[in-house]
């Protein structure tokens, strides 16, 4: 059965470069408890610490946090990227990833072939990857655009060919970075129409976003992750409003509002938005 | 709005019927660096098409509005080979009949040799991109880097040919030169791998490689033959590339071959096999944390 278990994951990166001393001392004095040493005495960043959940068909996760909280390093370890240091992750289903733009496609090729490409990672036969194309073809919506080189697109079209192509080779589990917002509203309206789909067939969708509505609208489950660990784990409504620290009625009209995007709670660290 | 886009796709031919695949991922203990680092290898074996594909790419994107595209390299080798084979003949007092078809053919093959390596140190942080959207084997960014550096020897074949039937070369056909290509091959892949590796981990790795080939070009018989040497051959066989280029050369140009060529080349070609794995193995699950 599809799902997705995490127990205990710890990641940390290794802090090469630089004077390990004199950054040791820097970091000993001064900075919250995310620097530590491994058994080599080496300086850590622990990415994700003593994180635990346990993912069923149907999921629809949501994760939120300030910049730096380790929400990407979360979806790449779910997608077998990072290897744990500690723990474990267990993924059952075929995995898709979203989790950069330009979703490991060669700029400099032609949508088409970037089609081509993922059809043949996937390992899908010429009649499988020309159905693909087709579907991609239609739900992108980029006409003669799919014949030129993927530089010349627009983010949001390059959002959208990669958003088709990714959801287009039927994964089992969908894991999303939030970078997908690049798309109009229209471009959210069909994406979510498509991941319905998916996701009404029993598979599950991780994903991560700083849009309010689209965390309410998406998902039914949300965690929060802060410094690297799980801060709260619950309803999004619940966490939404434990996190924004206030409730949430003025979304329930959003369709006349603008989108809300949520405060950051780190303003020396502005995200900037795509 | 959402009329056509509604209708949900369905191309379910996509969705395979086999059971859905479990990855289990653990920090790495005992037998498990080397079982996930095979796997791996296998894995990218498996995606041989994928590898070779974006090898084919990757050389056709470098001569997009390119006039003369691939042949830039086929015309500087036969520029370089036709100057420099009739310099050194006369410096070295050689026969140019024999010596050019020598130089010609170390030049090609030296020219892969470097390329290869020099190309290896960015295999996997070139990668990057491709590493961090989504899980793939480590080797499918070798293989790739591999039949890259294939397809552009492959633009010299045209010099080689030309001068062999300038020069009436014959080569005598032995299993040896099929032997030969193919531990080329093998050793190129393995060896793109260990830079890869390395190259990722230590940014210092590409000039270090870079000043070690020109030390090597010199030191190795490219541009002079072995037979110049009147004493101490045999020392030769300590330089890794000597044994490899003669393994290739000699059935080519007729030389007389070492007895004890094919057992360095062999040996050298293991010691870099068991090197790479072991250091594969070893740092496999880390480098993604460094690309």
């Amino acid at each position: 059965m599809v799902g997705i278990t995490v127990r205990d994951l710890e990641i940390s990166f290794p802090l090469y470069h630089g004077n390990a001393r004199s950054l040791k001392k820097t970091l000993r004095d001064s900075l919250s408890g995310r620097f530590t040493q491994d058994e080599r005495e080496r300086v850590v960043v622990q990415a994700l610490r003593d994180v635990t959940f346990t993912l069923n068909p149907g999921d629809r996760l949501g994760l939120v946090g300030g910049n730096g909280a380790g929400k990407t390093t979360l979806l790449r370890a779910l997608a077998g990227i990072y290897e744990p240091v500690g723990g474990s992750v267990t993924v059952t289903g075929h995995i898709g990833t979203l989790l950069d733009p330009s979703l490991g496609m060669n700029m400099e090729l032609t949508g088409r072939e970037n089609i081509r490409l993922r059809g043949m990672f996937a390992g899908l036969s010429a009649t499988q990857i020309s159905a693909v194309e087709q579907d991609v073809e239609a739900f992108a919506g980029l006409g003669s655009f799919l014949d030129l080189p993927v530089q010349t697109y627009s983010s949001g079209m390059t959002v959208r060919l990669s958003f088709g192509l990714a959801t287009a080779i039927k994964p089992d589990i969908l894991l999303m970075d939030e970078w997908f917002m690049a798309g109009d509203a229209s471009f959210r309206n069909r994406a979510r129409a498509r991941l319905e789909t998916l996701v009404s067939q029993a598979d599950i969708l991780v994903l991560s976003s700083h849009m309010a509505d689209v965390m309410v609208d998406w998902c039914n489950r949300l965690i929060w992750l802060e410094d690297g660990r799980i801060r709260m784990d619950g309803s999004p409504r619940e966490v939404l409003e434990a996190y924004l620290g206030h409730p949430l009625e003025e979304l329930d009209n959003k369709d006349t509002a603008p989108d809300p995007v949520l405060p950051e709670p780190d303003p020396a660290e502005p995200h900037p938005l795509p | 709005m959402d009329s056509m886009q509604n209708a949900p796709s369905t191309e379910d031919t996509q969705r395979t019927s086999q059971p859905a695949p479990v990855l289990a991922l653990l920090p790495e203990t005992g037998v498990s660096y080397i079982r996930h680092a095979w796997q791996d290898m296998l894995s990218g074996m498996k995606l041989a098409r994928l590898g070779a594909t974006l090898g084919w790419l990757d050389i056709k994107l470098r001569y997009r509005g390119s006039i003369l595209g691939p042949f830039w390299l086929t015309a500087s080798t036969a520029v370089m080979v036709a100057a420099m084979g009739v310099l050194y003949a006369y410096l070295m007092n050689m026969d140019v009949h024999k010596y050019l078809p020598f130089l010609t053919f170390s030049l090609v093959l030296w020219g892969f040799a470097s390329g290869t390596l020099q190309d290896g140190c960015t295999t996997f942080t070139s990668a990057s991109g491709l590493i961090h959207s989504a899980r793939m084997p480590y080797s499918l960014h070798v293989l790739r880097a591999t039949v890259r550096n294939l397809l552009t020897v492959a633009h010299n074949i045209p010099v080689v040919v030309v001068v062999f039937l300038w020069f009436a070369v014959v080569p005598a056909w032995s299993w040896t030169m099929p032997a030969a290509c193919a531990l080329w091959v093998f050793d190129s892949f393995m060896a793109t791998f260990l830079l890869g590796i390395l190259g990722t981990r230590f940014r210092d790795v590409p000039p270090i490689v870079a000043s070690t080939l020109q030390i090597l070009f010199f030191v190795t018989p490219i541009l002079w033959a072995p037979e110049l040497m009147k004493t101490g051959q045999d020392w030769l066989l300590l330089d890794p590339f000597f044994p490899l280029m003669e393994i290739l050369r000699t059935p080519f140009t007729g030389d007389i071959v070492n007895a004890a060529i094919w057992p360095a080349a062999l040996g050298w070609s293991a010691v870099l096999t068991v090197v790479t794995f072991a250091l594969f193995a070893r740092m496999r699950a880390r480098l993604a944390y460094w690309v």
